[in-house]
């Protein structure tokens, strides 16, 4: 063959195998409402940056009549691109062939470019489109499942790990997306679920539709199990986008510096808050008020609201939030929000995010539901998580700061490095309420006027206790603040500790309370 | 803004009353129930394959009452006490959910 003819060659097998499955396969996918494999790599990555590997890569399997299929590429794209002129390590499987089912080589492709990631120290973000395991080929594809876990595993903590569902992922597909860092769904095509509709019909006789199992909604509300939730798959992809200009590469880089802009917010911060610590107001605009271009970026926005997370900017550098919502649940802890917040400052201390805490709360929430639900265990979570990080820690208390709540608040005691309170801050046992009904209960119950008694005696709680400067005075808060201050001081903060450097013990790895 | 702050409750967390919006998950949470060993309920959902209780009967602590199917196993559903059936809730062939009431005893 000439050289030209052999390049012809070339093109007319490229493109052959990037049909996919065909026409009318794609036909289908389009009607489903989705955009193909290769549609969403474009959509994703800078223009003409995606570079494909094993394109030319073939199914082995041989039985049940699988010798005379072909499927293109096993239903998988693997390759690399850049995102904004960050580089990632892709896959996205392709719905259109054998309904983008796992079998041997299209798990082979899948880890060979989750070692490519590990190797290159780049985010890994895997598109998730599969019907599952492909039966024909038995246990190979469940060795498939196990090796992708066992990556996922390798790469946790070392590279950033992204999962989009765009379409179904049960079974055991689910738990890659479950190792990684962050899931987004789009609403109408992801479905997540471990046993679908029908065999729990068929086993415990109890009727449920896909959605309502394991739709988008679903795991960005009720479960946690998504971090993102978009009503398109554009809307999902430029959040993709957003997130990944937050994040470093690896664990050994910083997430890239921005050029310092002033926040948008231009009111007075304290005027955001009501004095009353009982009223309500949304934390949000708070951390509007303090981050670069009032910018904020918020994760499982829908699930266990009464907690917030999410990237700002402190001078162009990524920081991560963690801030109780008085607005939700009054800002409570509780077992869904301590494991949100844990979870994130995990994520944050592993890829060099310095963690701000805005704390205003009334402490855990009361009941037998969460304390059958295990609210120790988890509510543990969020005091490992705190005292495990060595990245920049810095806490604001803006006013309620009461009991375990205090504590597990990023608190001096578990090693913050910066603690700054309001004069708003009450920082106490319990509310003066309780407080004084308990250590003036003598007092309260032999007075003529009990009702009276108690009201004095609430404020002279208050006045003596419901303050910061309790705190300060053994040291626990550095500094008692004007809220106008709270910017000012966060930046100084991050670049004071620019070398924060802590000696840990020596040891293998913890054992946090999952 | 206005709809930011629509919803408010006042929620109490020990003694104070806090202004707040709940959570769909709060506000369908389960109210506690304490366990009554008269009340025989289902811990798992499944099909009564048989039903051996029936009202009035007198039933020794051990006997079994029915046979609830789910996950392809069948469990045999024991009296807990010695006592009289006050009532049976469920049909042969019947489908039920978890938590469901099956036998009273008296």
């Amino acid at each position: 063959m000439s050289l030209k003819k052999s390049i012809l060659d070339l093109r007319k097998r490229r493109e052959k195998v990037q049909k996919g499955g065909g026409d009318k396969a794609i036909e289908k996918q389009i009607a489903m409402g989705k955009l193909t494999a290769r549609e969403r790599i474009q959509a994703l990555c800078d223009k003409d940056s995606f570079t494909e590997y094993d394109l030319f890569v073939e199914h082995e399997a041989r039985d049940f009549g699988m010798d005379r299929k072909e499927l293109h590429g096993d239903g998988v794209i693997i390759g690399t691109g850049t995102i904004y002129g960050s580089p990632v390590c892709l896959f996205a499987q392709d719905f259109t062939v054998a309904g983008g089912s796992l079998g041997l080589m299209h798990a082979r492709k899948i880890t060979k470019i989750m070692d490519h990631a590990l190797k290159m120290r780049v985010p890994l973000i895997g598109i998730n489109d599969s019907g599952g395991a492909r039966i024909q080929e038995g246990v190979n594809s469940l060795a498939g499942y196990g090796e992708i876990f066992y990556r996922n595993t390798l790469a946790s903590g070392v590279i950033p790990q992204i999962s989009v569902i765009l379409g179904p992922c049960a079974g055991g597909a689910v738990y890659s997306p479950a190792l990684t860092d962050f899931v987004f769904v789009v609403d109408n095509i992801s479905k997540m679920f471990i046993t679908g509709p029908s065999v729990i019909k068929t086993v415990l006789g109890e009727e449920i539709s896909m959605e309502d199992l394991g739709g988008a909604r679903v795991h960005a509300e009720t479960t946690g199990n998504a971090h993102f939730f978009a009503k398109s798959e554009k809307e999902c992809f430029d959040q993709i986008k957003k997130l990944i200009t937050f994040i470093p590469w690896n664990n050994e880089t910083k997430a890239r510096a921005f050029p310092p802009k002033p926040p948008k917010f231009k009111g007075k911060i304290e005027d955001l808050i009501p004095s009353d610590p009982r009223q309500p107001y949304d934390i949000r605009d708070v951390i509007k008020a303090v981050v670069d271009d009032s910018d904020f970026f918020e994760i499982q926005e829908m699930w266990a609201p009464n907690i917030i997370i999410g990237f700002g900017r402190l001078n162009g550098e990524t920081v991560g939030f963690v801030a109780n919502q008085p607005l939700v649940l009054a800002g409570v802890l509780d077992v869904d929000s301590s494991d949100k917040a844990a979870r994130f400052i995990r994520f944050c201390d592993a890829f060099n995010i310095p963690i701000v805490t805005f704390e205003d709360m009334p402490g855990y929430l009361p009941g037998v539901d969460q304390e059958h639900a295990g609210v120790i265990r988890h509510g543990a979570k969020i005091l490992y998580a705190y005292s495990e990080a060595t990245v920049p820690k810095i806490t604001v208390i803006l006013r309620k700061a009461y009991g375990g709540g205090y504590i597990a608040m990023n608190s001096r005691h578990l090693g913050a490095d910066f603690m700054m309170a309001w004069p708003t801050a009450e920082i106490a046992v319990m509310g003066p309420e309780g407080a004084a009904n308990i250590i003036f209960k003598k007092e309260i119950e032999a007075a003529d006027d009990p009702d009276d008694m108690r009201k004095k005696k609430v404020q002279e709680y208050k006045e003596k206790f419901a303050n910061p400067y309790v705190a300060a005075a053994k040291g626990y808060i550095d500094a008692v603040i004007e809220p106008s201050e709270t910017r000012k001081l966060l930046l100084h903060a991050i670049e004071v500790s620019e070398n924060k450097g802590v000696p840990l013990p020596n040891k293998k790895h913890g054992i946090p309370p999952f | 803004m206005a709809k930011k702050f629509e919803g408010l409750v006042d929620f109490p967390i020990l003694s104070m009353k806090y202004r707040t919006r709940l959570t769909k998950k709060y506000m369908n949470r389960k109210e506690y129930e304490a366990p009554d060993i008269k009340k025989v309920k289902s811990y798992i959902p499944g099909t009564i394959i048989k039903v051996y209780a029936k009202k009035g009967k007198k039933m020794k602590k051990g006997a079994t009452l029915l046979i609830l199917e789910a996950m392809k196993m069948r469990n045999k559903i024991l009296m807990p006490i010695d006592g009289k059936i006050k009532a049976v809730h469920v049909k042969e062939g019947e489908m039920i959910p978890k938590e469901f009431l099956m036998v009273e005893i008296e």
